[in-house]
């Protein structure tokens, strides 16, 4: 069981926090919505609830809920840009169809 | 894929439901965009990397007009048909455009509307169409950038900005498709910018000199919360002021004529500016000048020279800075911290004499290009909801006292300057003359006594207020400005409960087109105006005889011959159709007609009510009466 942030995204998400001056980690989540049934929640963490699971990569603790984890093992967060647009991508493998937006999917 | 941001905890949205925000300061000289990603707030830059987007647009007579630094070749090249600065005529009238100088390379279109227009190769514009234009390219880029539609935006204007010119900047933005969260001064959204709300309390001055404004605001920090103690400043001032007075130096020195050509004037004001901004590092530049006749005049601008030509100018930003302070109550030694804004305070003796003026350094570290639109962009994401709570609430003040005109063409002032919004504030007033049934309300925003000193907002009638002795009458007016500065106003009658209501806007509440057509409307329809205002008053009056007529008929028909009886009943019929006609003098002839036919029956009613009033009574009791009272 394993969530990892590569090089770029890790640089990003320090500095994100360094500029908000507070937070522990970043929080990786699904949650059921959107067409295709799941979405991605990416969020701040102020706090690690008791049941969470943490994980560290390129010195970022990543905190992830055991029910989102079973969508989220594996994945791993990237931070790219697209023309003018840029932000964090999910590769996920447990990924089997996205909708054409991509923001949301089934597992 | 998706590109995702960090939210707040528990702030996350569901797809396709982002609330994408952004900051815009829409300048006179640069115009930019910011937002907040990640919890940070950054300007936005284009595909070359560019944040600043000049604020020209060059209108072409085939093809869609090129914006900012497309535009800015044109200024050159094509000067008449290239819009620079046209936030300096937003919501200005034709009168006050004139006044800005006579050195503005543009044609004018003569119409009869109040509202300016260029005359460009690409059709005739208004200030808000090309304010417009900039506001698309830089709601591109940041759709663009953000991977979806804006679900709204902060715009910043400055402190001094009156209704008119806020009201044409929604327009503006409006046109540009942009939903306006709110309008937002620009020393505010600078204070927020510089995240000073997480520091301690103080007392903030916030020096912004941009291209073609200056402001000055007195901000009191206490526990988070901003307030705006005091704003001032002057609209007409900026670092295009300092490339004026080089350009002017040049062309003295070069000996190049007043009325120098267009292309020539543009020509010298880059070359000023370039000079200006070589002169921060340098201590001297060269100045190489083509003539009109193709010789060159070669000279030199040291910073001596240079400081002697900007001095005046930077004294008269000093000037507001103490009447600020005044109206702010505080003195310079109270003030905690100086923030510098806008690209004109990179000129060093700017900050030196500014520093001198507050007896301490200036806070220069943010880039006073981008702090603006940075602030703007901070309040956009809390106004989406990106926060967990309002972190922040921002205080504002009246820039310019709000009030009405009395009689004798003097303004009553009813929300004074520097009261803080959103207000409401209601005074009463009451009829000047007996049986007046209507008010007409003369909204007015300044500081001078006299109306025809101050700028017009607008006006609007109250009509039918019930006819009453002078004085009798109680009509409560009512001036209300919402968080963004914007005034409604609205007048009541009080006395007999009777509702009578209006609510204005401000001119330049309509689309650009509306606008238009209005003004146009009322000067080529002002004599209509008149004549349906004469025929209302007729009208009004006419029902009110005929009512008190038919009540009379009811009661004392028995006192009429047959002929008498129809000889009113034809002059009533007459003034009915009179009435309900167009020619207000038809109804005065027939009114004046049904009064004579009457005369002899008004003449045996009151006799009538005599008898009957003295009916069963002696002379003694009557007598008694007035020796018992």
């Amino acid at each position: 069981m394993a969530i990892t942030l590569t090089d770029t995204a890790a640089e990003r998400v320090k500095a994100f926090l360094e500029n908000r001056g507070k937070g522990v980690g970043l929080r990786l989540g699904v949650k059921t919505t959107g067409c295709s049934g799941m979405a991605y929640v990416l969020e701040f963490a102020d706090e690690v609830a008791e049941e969470d699971q943490v994980f560290e990569s390129n010195g970022v603790k990543i905190i992830v809920d055991p029910k989102s984890l079973l969508y989220l093992d594996g994945t791993e967060l990237d931070y790219g840009k697209e023309g003018l647009n840029e932000g964090f991508r999910f590769n996920n493998p447990n990924v089997k169809d996205t909708c054409g937006c991509g923001e949301s999917f089934t597992v | 894929m998706a590109l995702l941001q960090i939210s707040e905890p528990g702030q996350s949205a569901n797809p396709h439901e982002h609330r994408l925000a952004a900051g815009i300061d829409l300048g006179t000289t640069n115009s930019l965009v910011a937002t907040v990603r990640s919890g940070k707030a950054e300007p936005l830059p284009d595909e070359q990397g560019r944040i600043l987007l000049p604020s020209v647009v060059h209108y072409r007579p085939d093809g869609p007009p090129e914006v900012g630094h497309d535009a800015l070749e044109g200024a050159t090249t094509d000067p008449l048909n290239t819009i620079a600065s046209v936030k300096r005529f937003m919501g200005r009238g034709l009168e006050d455009v004139r006044s800005l100088g006579s050195r503005l390379p543009y044609e004018f279109v003569e119409t009869d509307s109040a509202v300016p227009r260029f005359h460009t190769a690409g059709g005739d514009v208004s200030p808000v169409e090309v304010s417009a234009e900039i506001l698309k390219v830089l709601r591109q880029r940041a759709e663009a950038s953000l991977g979806g539609e804006l679900t709204g935006v902060v715009i910043t204007v400055p402190a001094y900005f009156d209704d008119a010119q806020r009201q044409a900047t929604k327009d503006a933005a409006r046109l540009a498709g942009l939903n306006v969260l709110r309008l937002l001064n620009e020393p505010t959204a600078a204070a927020v910018a510089y995240g000073l709300d997480k520091s301690a309390e103080g007392v903030i001055a916030v020096y912004d000199l941009g291209g073609g404004t200056f402001d000055i605001s007195i901000l009191r920090l206490n526990q988070g919360v901003f307030e705006v103690m005091a704003t001032a400043g002057d609209s007409a001032l900026g670092g295009d002021d300092f490339d004026r007075a080089i350009a002017e130096w040049i062309m003295q020195q070069a000996g190049i004529a007043d009325d120098a050509g267009h292309h020539q004037l543009r020509r010298l004001m880059r070359d000023a500016r370039a000079a200006k901004e070589a002169l921060t590092e340098a201590e001297r530049v060269p100045l190489k000048v083509e003539l009109e006749d193709g010789s060159h005049w070669e000279g030199e601008l040291d910073r001596e020279t240079f400081h002697r030509l900007i001095d005046p100018l930077i004294q008269k930003t000093l000037i507001p800075s103490r009447r600020a302070l005044r109206d702010a109550g505080v003195t310079p030694e109270e003030i905690t911290a100086v923030v510098m804004v806008g690209g004109s305070t990179r000129v060093p003796r700017v900050r030196e004499r500014v520093g001198e003026f507050f007896g301490q350094e200036p806070l220069v570290d943010i880039n006073p290009d981008t702090v603006v639109a940075v602030g703007a962009a901070i309040q956009a994401d809390i106004l989406v909801g990106n926060k967990p709570d309002d972190e922040m609430l921002l205080l504002d003040v009246i820039p310019l006292s709000l009030g009405l005109e009395t009689m004798g063409g003097l303004v009553e002032k009813i929300i004074p300057r520097n009261t803080t919004i959103p207000v409401a504030r209601a005074q009463d007033f009451t009829t000047f003359k007996d049986g007046q049934t209507a008010m007409t309300i003369h909204v007015v925003q300044g500081e001078r006594e006299l109306v025809s000193d101050n700028r017009s907002l607008g006006r609007f009638t109250l009509r039918g207020i019930p006819p009453m002795v002078a004085g009798a009458a109680r009509i409560r007016v009512t001036f209300q400005v919402d968080a963004d500065g914007l005034l409604s106003v609205t007048a009541r009658e009080e006395t007999t409960g009777v509702q009578a209501g209006i609510e204005i806007k401000p001119s330049y509440g309509l689309t650009d087109a509306e606008i238009e057509t209005m003004l146009r409307d009322s000067i080529e329809h002002a004599e209509d105006d008149v004549a349906a205002r004469k025929l209302l008053e007729q009208q009004v009056e006419a029902d009110r005889v005929l009512e008190a007529l038919a009540v009379a008929l009811v009661q004392d028909r028995d006192l009429l011959s047959e002929e008498e009886r129809q000889r009113i009943d034809r002059a009533a019929a007459h003034l009915q159709a009179a009435r309900d006609g167009t020619d207000h003098l038809a109804i005065k002839q027939a009114l004046a007609d049904l009064d004579a036919a009457a005369a002899g029956f008004v003449a045996k009613r009151m006799d009538s009510s005599i008898r009957k009033a003295l009916a069963g009574h002696t002379i003694e009791e009557f007598a008694d009466e007035q020796e018992s009272n």
